[in-house]
């Protein structure tokens, strides 16, 4: 089985560089797994510069009372779309980055399984991007329902939500495509003595939420589809005149919706999993239990999407099980939570750039969490429903859960990326200012929300104004820490102390390559013991 | 037992949940006006779930300082820069049972209490009055069904002049939360809410009730409250429902059994003034002048005062094939609205007179000029 | 295993991804237009679904010549079946967001529609029957019959199962003939199916008043049945393909994934159009 046709691997091999495309082509047509990485995390961060000028926007117009800005109709256009980009277009597209690169090289394969397709989904990106982007300027503007799409206002949009309903399904395809290509390769092409419970812990989070995806995209796709044949064919599922109801449109859509957050949280929890351990010195705590809660964390988010209706009037016993099994779900998050801190306990513990963003991680998605937990109440979220305390709760597991988490990986595996440390004070620094711009942005929120504010409003009653004008000053401030980003990595790309094979002194097949890894990796198996 | 614990921190909980929330606002301290909690709700069931919210915010405060406890000393004494070396225990069955069962049973703790002040909440029967509450892009119609003021109905939209909201007045007091007609009802009463809509998904929010319920159109849905207290009370709609979602706010009047019943009169002589009568015939300017009110009220939001509307979302009534063209038409577009646009039936919502006026408007508006006047009684041949 | 195949198999560079990327958004953006009255939306569609085309031949032609060239190893093998199963389970749950929808029209929204204060207040007369097309729907209209077409339907289908199935048989056994012929049998069965569902369109649009605008009923009657109907053209035409191949002497008893693929995916579509015949035309 192993033996390596060497007269064949000559053909497309390391030596075939010759005939293949060089410059724009060389990444139009590519087929190797860390040039479709790189360009992932490129789109990703291009998508998170987009969004974010967005949010800047939202936050421009909520400075003080009164309209500004914009128009209460484009209000609305940006926080639809600044979730949409910032979702499908900056985050998973990120993590979807770090899989490329990194499960190949984790596992010891060559390749994703089906390199091709892989360039692929990476391409539909751009498309479906522009679909989103351009929806702003056509007659109309963009969709104005928010990211949830709900009908019967998004029956009443003009052209730009169909734009949105289009690129949502080319999003669809390529996560679909994305995720078929990440379960193969790890079921299929993990070097011999790689068993499924030696993997690092990253994989198994992204083999979990690839299922995830594969399971709710297409979900999605017919929630939209049915939106659109609504919009332009007649159809009534979502119109009671016709025997539909609205509502219907947000239980499938929260049936992806729920699972989605999870999708967005998993492979941040992966990436924390491999920072933790390298900085402690120990290996993970509890790896069999923190297998296991990934799975039940996977299965219990298809069974717990009605809390985001609790006001929508469904029946107290339905509220009173969403609300139970939503609550369930802290168990197994709480049982990552523990390992981390676990792993730290007794280590020998270092605070590298990487290890701040995911401490600063472990601090402030817990308390995301423990917001979520306190939303699950049914009784205290017909409180909070539509505040800013949702939007504290969304953005502390999101921007604190994956953005940090984002950062963390980006940081820890740059030198392997390419070749050079990053530049560590910066890196720090880079840290500090989004640490403390991030609360000051959404921690005011959740006094927003007790008081009252509602979400999704351009323009805001007296007494709401000091904490906006805070989180206004700390959204402008976490936007500018954002282009230090930039510019570490810029200048890290163009040179910098050599980075070593295993910089940090980790384990993990990464680390047993060169850094930065050669653009052709394990051709040959290596054999994991 | 944990009901015990539950009620002792009740008590503890009002206070710490918001003690505990402040930590990383250290500059607003200054600043006396600010909200870190919720207002305490004004009926029973919503104390109740207000205090299970403060018992919960402490109970994860609890836990979370206690792990990050746990956390903060390791990551003092166990740094290598002290020379710590690291250990190689990487598993301890024990242990990760503990952490899985110990979080299971506060959960277990919290769903008691949580069940308890849900189902009190969700209880609508027996009501003294029924109001059904329609939600309009974007306003707010109220029609009490039974009860004391039984039959009284009417529209409720924001009150707050534009200029305050542009920038050109200085802003009121309650910038935002104020209504033409605020809906009264008496205190110490079991009120029913009926929710509804028109057009798109609204939701009935009162913060000092603690009820939220969305107002789906072509559904009833239904939820309660008894308050206890007098006053004057402020929400908002609370499910984003097109471009003016932040401005239909919700103000509910509570006062005693005397001051309702003379505001129920006063009501019930106002619906009768305003019925009119229905066999008068308007002239031009007349039917206008009113027109431009109904105008002013109704269609501004879209249409635009220019009559130029909205390119791409809102259809321009300038110069529009169907406001220039036969006026059969034109009564059918408002009244029967447009399905599958944001254009409504504004025959459940106005009266004969209301459309007529506003159709003759806006005939005779910008450079519309049919010099046609719409009468009452075309209205109701045509509904 | 074959001979030249090395464990893993990278492909070359390659310009079909892009191509295909193109080709979608020609078609959305033509979608977006055609939808709302722009003139040239029809033809970018076109345009697009062309380049889709184009980018289907020349894609699948590379696979099939280094399938065919024995490039493909047991690793490659086996990645397709995953790819396949789990591309097939992604099919599954885009189905079964319509039949929630279904699900939850007939046991939530209809009789909740009709229930004590939705009728006292909106819809005096509505009441709790199925099929039903809504308070606001005036007209007469009828289902379809379960037991005319769509049974003959069912026949036809789980007929084609089982022709194909010998067919594979055929291919395990070397036995060509038997190949050939079962997968014709199949493909003209599939035809067969979609002439019926034709036929059985014109009916419920010319006869019985049912149509896509025909309150939830009509909606989801046509959208699960238009969507079976698209995958059974889908499913029909790579049958087509491999009839083609398997005429041209691809396949070997041992190798050949191509051929189990498209079976699975025929397999696929028969279940769900099982469940359609329960529970959209009988139940
Ligand atoms: C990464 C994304 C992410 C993650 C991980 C979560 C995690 C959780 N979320 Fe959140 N959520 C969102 C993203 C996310 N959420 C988004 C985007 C929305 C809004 C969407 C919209 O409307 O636009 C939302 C909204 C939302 C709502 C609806 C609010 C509303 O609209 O009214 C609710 C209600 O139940 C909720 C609950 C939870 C819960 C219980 C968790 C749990 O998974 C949290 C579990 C974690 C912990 C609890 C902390 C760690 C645990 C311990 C230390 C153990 C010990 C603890 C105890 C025993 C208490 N979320
Ligand atoms: C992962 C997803 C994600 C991420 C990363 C973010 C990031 C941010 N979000 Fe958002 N957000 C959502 C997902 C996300 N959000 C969702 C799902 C909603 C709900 C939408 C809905 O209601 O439908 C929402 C809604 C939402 C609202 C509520 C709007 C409303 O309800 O009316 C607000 C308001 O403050 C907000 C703010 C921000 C800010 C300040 C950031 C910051 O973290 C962004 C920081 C980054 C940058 C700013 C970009 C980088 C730098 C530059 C562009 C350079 C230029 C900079 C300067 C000149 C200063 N977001
Ligand atoms: C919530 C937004 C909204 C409000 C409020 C509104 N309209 Fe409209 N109106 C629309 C939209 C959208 C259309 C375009 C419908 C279409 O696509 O044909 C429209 C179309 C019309 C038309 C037909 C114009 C044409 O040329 O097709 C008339 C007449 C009209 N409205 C009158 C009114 C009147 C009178 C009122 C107030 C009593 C009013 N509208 C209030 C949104 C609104
Ligand atoms: Cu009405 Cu929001
Ligand atoms: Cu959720």
């Amino acid at each position: 089985m192993a033996a390596v046709d060497h007269a064949h691997g000559h053909e497309h091999g390391h030596d075939g560089h010759g005939h293949h495309p060089t410059g724009l082509m060389r990444w139009v047509t590519t087929t190797n797994h860390k040039d479709i990485g790189s360009m992932y995390l490129w789109f990703s961060f291009a998508m998170f510069m987009v969004g974010g000028a967005m949010s800047l926007v939202i936050r421009a117009e909520l400075f003080q009372p009164g309209l500004q800005v914009v128009s209460p109709a484009f209000y609305n256009q940006m926080i639809t779309l600044h979730a949409l980009i910032m979702v499908f277009g900056a985050i998973m597209p990120a993590f979807v980055g770090f899989a490329n690169w990194m499960i190949p090289l984790q596992i010891g394969a060559p390749d994703m399984a089906f390199a091709r397709m892989n360039n692929w989904s990476f391409w539909i990106l751009p498309v479906a991007g522009s679909m989103l982007v351009g929806s702003m300027f056509v007659p109309g503007g963009a969709s104005g329902t928010g990211w949830t799409l709900y009908p019967p206002l998004s029956i009443q949009m003009g052209m730009g939500m169909d734009m949105a309903i289009f690129g949502v399904h080319l999003l669809g395809m390529s996560s679909i495509m994305g995720s078929i290509n990440i379960i193969t390769t790890i079921l299929n092409l993990r070097a011999p003595g790689m068993t499924l419970m030696k993997m690092p812990m990253f994989c198994w989070t992204w083999l979990i939420t690839a299922y995830l995806l594969i399971a709710v995209m297409p979900v999605l796709a017919g929630a939209v589809t049915m939106l659109l044949t609504d919009r332009h064919f007649g159809t009534t599922f979502f119109d009671a005149a016709g025997g539909g109801d609205p509502v219907l449109f947000q239980h499938i859509f929260w049936f992806f919706g729920h699972p989605e957050v999870y999708i967005i949280a998993l492979p941040a929890f992966g990436v924390i999993s491999e920072v933790i351990p390298a900085f402690s010195r120990k290996p993970i705590f509890g790896y069999t239990s923190m297998v296991y809660a990934i799975a039940s964390i996977a299965i219990i988010s298809f069974f717990v999407w009605a809390h985001h209706m609790y006001t929508t009037g469904i029946p107290l016993t339905g509220q009173l099980y969403f609300m139970y099994a939503t609550m369930l779900i802290a168990v197994p998050t709480g049982v990552k939570v523990f390992n981390w801190v676990a792993t730290m306990w007794r280590g020998e513990l270092t605070f590298e750039t990487p290890m701040l963003f995911a401490l600063g991680f472990l601090f402030l998605f817990t308390l995301g969490g423990f917001s979520g937990l306190v939303l699950s109440v049914t009784a205290v979220d017909i409180m909070l429903q539509d505040t800013y305390y949702v939007v504290a709760h969304f953005h502390y597991v999101m921007v604190a859960g994956a953005v940090f988490s984002a950062y963390a990986g980006a940081y820890y595996w740059l030198p392997k990326w390419t070749g050079h440390m990053y530049d560590e004070t910066l890196g720090k620094a880079h840290f500090w200012l989004t640490l403390f711009f991030f609360n000051l942005t959404f921690f005011v929120q959740h006094f927003l929300g007790l008081a009252g504010m509602p979400r999704r409003i351009p323009d805001y009653a007296l007494q709401f104004a000091e904490f906006n004008k805070l989180s206004s000053i700390g959204a402008f401030g976490l936007g500018l820490s954002q282009l230090l980003f930039l510019y570490v990595v810029i200048k890290c790309i163009k040179g910098g102390k050599k980075a070593e094979a295993n910089v940090w002194g980790a384990p993990g097949l990464e680390w047993t390559v060169p850094s930065p890894a050669p653009y052709h990796t394990f051709e040959e198996p290596p054999v994991v013991k | 037992m944990n009901l015990t614990v539950y009620r002792l921190a009740k008590h503890l909980g009002a206070k710490m949940g918001s003690i505990g929330l402040f930590f990383a606002l250290l500059p607003s301290l200054a600043m006396a006006k600010y909200e870190y909690n919720m207002e305490p709700p004004v009926s029973a069931t919503g104390l109740s779930a207000y205090h299970l919210h403060n018992w919960m915010t402490m109970v994860c405060l609890v836990i979370f300082v206690v792990v990050f406890a746990v956390l903060g000393y390791s990551l003092y004494a166990h740094r290598k820069s002290v020379g710590h070396k690291a250990a190689s225990f990487h598993e301890n069955t024990l242990v990760e049972l503990a952490w899985t069962i110990v979080p299971f049973l506060i959960l277990i703790v919290i769903a008691v209490p949580a069940t308890k002040a849900l189902i009190a909440m969700k209880d609508t029967s027996e009501p003294d009055i029924t109001i059904k509450v329609t939600g309009y892009q974007w306003k707010w119609g109220y029609d009490y069904l039974k009860g004391d003021g039984e039959g009284i109905k009417f529209i409720s939209t924001l009150s707050t002049p534009q200029a305050q909201i542009n920038g050109q007045e200085p802003k009121g007091e309650n910038y935002l939360l104020e209504v033409d007609n605020p809906i009264v009802v008496p205190v110490n009463k079991k009120i029913r809410i009926l929710t509804t809509a028109n057009d798109v998904i609204h939701s009935w929010a009162m913060p000092a009730f603690a009820i939220k319920q969305d107002a789906v159109p072509g559904f009833i849905r239904d939820t309660a409250f008894r308050v206890e207290k007098e006053g004057t009370y402020r929400g908002q709609c609370s499910e984003l429902c097109g471009k003016d979602h932040g401005f239909m706010p919700i103000v509910v009047e509570v006062v005693s059994d005397e001051k309702y019943a003379a505001w129920v009169e006063d009501q019930k002589k106002k619906m009768a003034a305003a019925a009119g009568d229905p066999n008068k015939v308007w002239t031009l300017d007349e039917s206008k002048a009113y027109g431009e009110k109904v105008y002013a009220t109704n269609c501004v939001a879209c249409h635009q005062a220019n009559g130029k509307g909205i390119p791409g979302a809102f259809k321009a009534l300038d110069g529009s094939p169907i406001a220039t063209g036969p006026k059969a038409e034109h009564i059918s577009r408002v009244l029967n609205g447009k399905a599958g646009t944001a254009m409504a039936a504004f025959g459940k919502q106005l009266s004969d007179a209301d459309i007529a006026a506003v159709i003759t408007y806006e005939r005779n508006s910008w450079s519309n000029k049919t010099g046609e006047v719409i009468q009452p009684s075309e209205i109701k041949a045509a509904r | 295993m074959s001979q030249t195949a090395s464990r893993y198999f990278v492909p070359e560079p390659s310009h079909w991804p892009i191509v295909g990327s193109l080709a979608l958004g020609l078609m959305a953006s033509g979608a977006v237009m055609a939808m709302n009255g722009v003139a040239a939306g029809k033809f970018t569609l076109i345009g697009g679904f062309c380049v889709l085309v184009y980018m289907l031949f020349g894609w699948f032609g590379t696979v099939i010549r280094e399938s065919e060239g024995g490039k493909y190893s047991k690793m490659v093998d086996s990645s397709f079946r995953w790819s396949m199963s789990w591309f097939i389970f992604s099919e599954v749950m885009f189905f079964a967001a319509f039949f929630g929808g279904l699900f939850y029209i007939r046991v939530l929204s209809v009789p909740d529609l009709a229930s004590f204060e939705n009728v006292k207040f909106l819809y005096p007369h509505f009441s709790d029957v199925w099929p039903s097309a809504g308070p606001a729907f005036k007209e007469k209209f009828t289902a379809m019959e379960a037991f005319g077409l769509p049974a003959i339907n069912t026949l036809l289908l789980l007929t084609s199962g089982a022709t194909l199935t010998w067919a594979h048989w055929g291919l395990v056994k070397d036995n060509r003939k038997q190949l050939i012929i079962g997968l014709f049998l199949t493909v003209a069965l599939g035809i067969a199916f979609l002439v019926c569902q034709a036929i059985e369109y014109h009916e419920a649009y010319s006869e019985h008043n049912l149509k896509m605008t025909t309150g939830v009923f009509g909606s989801t009657f046509f959208m699960l049945t238009g969507f079976h109907g698209f995958h059974v053209t889908l499913g029909a035409t790579m049958l087509i393909v491999i009839l083609f191949r398997s005429i041209f002497g691809h396949f070997k008893p041992d190798h050949h994934f191509a051929f189990e693929a498209v079976a699975w995916y025929w397999h696929f579509v028969d279940v769900v159009w099982l469940l359609l015949f329960i529970l959209v035309y009988w139940l």
